[in-house]
């Protein structure tokens, strides 16, 4: 795509010309979604770990807009194991957001199109290929087997439909035996499920008679009313004040040991992935650069990226003279550079960041981080172990020059 | 003109005899006392006044110069009405008294709080909204500053480029639109847009709460380089615990409308006393996955400010709640030297 100055200025007709040769490959992605009557085979697939509940595998999802191609997630592979909180984190447009998307198929079409990648969702006794499910098949899968709480309770309950109907639809439309009356009385459980005492009168009221705490409980009934094996909470506190995020963090946990399932957990703020995750996923700029288990990424954080999120947040009872912030800001995502995306605001940078973009290093047996700085060490450790091999670790050039 | 208006208002002019009360508390900058805000609900027939929300109800703090007071409570428990009603942003108090320099500022002509309004200045929450699309940045800063005479014309565009490189903006910013900056970069223009006037007193009303946490940061470090600077006060109104311990010194805790405990931070960080205080401080996460939790959970939610409960407001929720409790109003004391609650927990 032709870029004549560096400020991103586009002209009609180049934007144009973009915009048509966009359309040429949306349109055919478009075409596969829209299909009908598609065999299962073709989406079926293996999971590469039965413990696992959802495996994303170098996934890339772009989003073909007007002004040029914004990569939003570009190679992004990490697990969610059964029964455990993964908890994503990262600045506002690094993709984390846009990687629960895919998973739901809900992106913005025809612009927003997994480009390629796998994510491999385990149904107990097959697994499907989601990137390949048309979409038919994923209205069945959606709030039945995955679902989301959404980031904005005030915006996402529609304000026309009283709040039972709403938790209504939900159930009947993935238990079409059930008749309307078995159907409220199960929305009545899961609405009382949610610590919501007066569960009867809920259900006639309109979502604007409801304050925010209440909303998001409602929110997370609706998801959990078909108790789906993999529930995305994306920023689900983010909006609520911390007496309230206090007792809906209570609750998702609680309901997660309840019904056993996995919750991808969405969110900027370090404090709430403490408390609630087993495992921890760093993203930055479309790309995963970190990730381990809690443990790993609180007490040994590898990535300059990691170490700055953690020194620029506030710490109640930890006294600092000033904040620790991470300078510059994140590339342009319609073109990003071809080395290390966090190079420019680095302040640990070495000689080998000049090279290509890092690929991932396991530091540890669960914790793993995509940085020139492990690749010495790892050398040294692979040498001790006798595989001196490094190509085989996707050590390019530019590591090998120090 | 400009010369004119220096005379007639400027806190170091001899002509301004209400401003020589104040040396008594030269320190203070502004006392709140019992101040009150309440919103008519309107309906029935004929649109009449049928209740009232009391959105600020009682609150008494002092600010002493130079210092940075934080404001902090759940939504709707009257934060920025205070802050609002503290700058006489929201039409007329409906009690209490707000003193500026030692002048009561309700009581000042229209034309007198238009020349006060150079001395405290409001930084709002959203920095998406609260700017001009219309206006290139320029403009934006420097339109109060030319209107009210602040410098000589042609010093004008200098003194506009000193305040933008103060606030980390480039000159070349100027001739820009709001719509061609990021968050951080838009909250550095509304930090600019306040400071040109070289105020004295500044309310940021949840500054950096829309903004990514390393924007954060740098918008934090801005706000405390400039205090020391230009030897600002701030009333910092924030949701955000963590960050009202790391700028404030000192902090009012606020629950329906109603200020519950108020002092210097390392006391009340140190030593709640309120029970909602102490609820509310157990519920910050803390990034450390091996923290010991001692939460504090309250049930139910907030009440109606329309509606609020007789006797201590806290009272429905409160753990620790008495029989007096559900009659009586508590009075605001002083438990030790400095740190005030409004419990009956603490009477003697």
């Amino acid at each position: 795509m032709a870029k004549h100055r560096d400020d991103g200025y586009l002209s009609a007709r180049e934007s144009r010309q973009i915009s048509r040769a966009n359309r040429k490959i949306t349109n055919e992605f478009e075409k596969r979604w829209k299909r009908k009557n598609v065999p299962e085979s073709e989406y079926l697939t293996e999971m590469h770990d039965k413990a696992n509940a959802v495996e994303f595998d170098d996934l890339h999802t772009y989003f073909f807009t007007d002004s040029g191609t914004v990569k939003s997630v570009d190679g992004v592979s990490f697990e969610v194991p059964r029964g455990k909180t993964v908890g994503v984190v990262g600045e506002s447009g690094c993709g984390k957001s846009v990687t629960s998307l895919s998973l739901m198929q809900l992106l913005q079409r025809p612009q927003g199109q997994i480009v390629s990648g796998e994510i491999r969702l385990n149904l107990g006794d097959k697994a499907y290929d989601i990137t390949k499910v048309p979409q038919m098949a994923m209205q069945d899968l959606r709030g039945n087997v995955v679902s989301m709480i959404f980031q904005e309770p005030m915006t996402s309950l529609n304000p026309v439909f009283r709040i039972g109907d709403q938790v209504d639809e939900v159930i009947a439309l993935h238990n079409k035996e059930l008749s309307a009356q078995e159907v409220r009385k199960r929305t009545i459980e899961a609405i009382q499920m949610v610590g919501i005492a007066n569960a009867e009168g809920i259900c006639e009221m309109f979502p604007h008679e409801l304050s925010g705490g209440m909303r998001q409980r409602i929110m997370i009934a609706q998801a959990l009313a078909c108790e789906p094996a993999i529930i995305i909470a994306d920023e689900p506190t983010t909006a609520l004040d911390v007496t309230i995020q206090a007792q809906i963090l209570d609750l998702l946990r609680n309901l997660k040991d309840k019904i056993n399932s996995s919750i991808m957990l969405i969110t900027h703020d370090l404090g709430v992935i403490a408390e609630m995750a087993d495992y921890v996923v760093v993203m930055y700029a479309g790309r995963v650069v970190e990730r381990g288990t809690v443990e790993d990424i609180f007490h040994h954080p590898a990535h300059p990226y990691t170490i700055g999120l953690m020194a620029s947040k506030p710490v109640v009872g930890r006294e600092v003279k000033e904040l620790f912030s991470i300078p510059g800001k994140v590339p342009n995502p319609i073109n990003m550079p071809n080395y290390c995306y966090l190079r420019d605001r680095c302040d640990r940078r070495l000689a080998p960041c000049d090279g290509d973009y890092p690929c991932e290093i396991a530091i540890s047996d669960t914790h793993t981080v995509s940085c020139y700085r492990f690749y010495e060490e790892y050398r040294a450790q692979a040498v001790a172990d006798g595989k001196d091999d490094m190509s085989a670790f996707g050590i390019t050039g530019g590591a090998q020059d120090e | 003109m400009s010369d004119a208006t220096k005379t007639d208002y400027a806190p170091d002019a001899p002509a301004a005899p209400a401003l020589q009360d104040s040396e008594a508390h030269s320190d203070t900058i502004l006392q709140v006392r019992d101040l009150k805000k309440y919103f008519p609900i309107k309906g029935g027939f004929m649109n009449r006044v049928v209740g009232w929300v009391k959105a600020v109800d009682g609150v008494t703090f002092n600010l002493k110069r130079g210092t940075t007071m934080g404001l902090v409570g759940e939504s709707g428990c009257g934060k920025t009405t205070t802050g609002r009603t503290i700058l006489r942003l929201s039409g007329d108090k409906t009690g209490g008294d707000v003193l500026f320099n030692g002048q009561e500022i309700y009581d000042l002509s229209h034309e007198e709080l238009r020349h006060l309004r150079t001395k405290m200045q409001i930084i709002f929450q959203d920095p998406f909204s609260s700017l001009s699309p219309r206006l290139p940045i320029g403009e934006i800063i420097g339109e109060a500053v030319r209107e009210h005479g602040l410098v000589p014309k042609d010093q004008f565009d200098d003194y506009i480029d000193e305040v933008m490189d103060n606030c980390g903006l480039q000159p070349f910013h100027k001739e820009r639109y709001p719509h061609e900056f990021s968050g951080g970069q838009r909250q550095r223009i509304c930090i600019a847009r306040a400071l040109a006037l070289n105020p004295e007193f500044v309310v940021c009303d949840e500054p950096v709460s829309a903004l990514d946490v390393s924007i954060q940061a740098q918008i934090i470090n801005l706000l405390n380089e400039l205090q020391e600077t230009y030897s600002l006060t701030y009333l910092f109104i924030s949701h955000d615990l963590s960050v009202v311990e790391h700028i404030s010194d000192t902090v009012g805790v606020m629950y329906l409308g109603g200020l519950v405990e108020y002092g210097d931070k390392r006391d009340i960080f140190a030593n709640p006393l309120h029970p909602y205080t102490k609820a509310l401080f157990s519920a910050i996460p803390i990034p450390d996955p091996d923290a010991k939790m001692n939460r504090i959970v309250l049930e139910g939610s907030i009440p109606s400010p329309a509606d609020p409960p007789q006797g201590c407001k806290f009272h429905t929720r409160c753990a620790q709640c008495m029989q007096r409790c559900k009659t009586e109003v508590p009075e605001q004391r002083e438990v030790e030297p400095g740190h005030y609650v409004v419990c009956h927990l603490y009477d003697e």
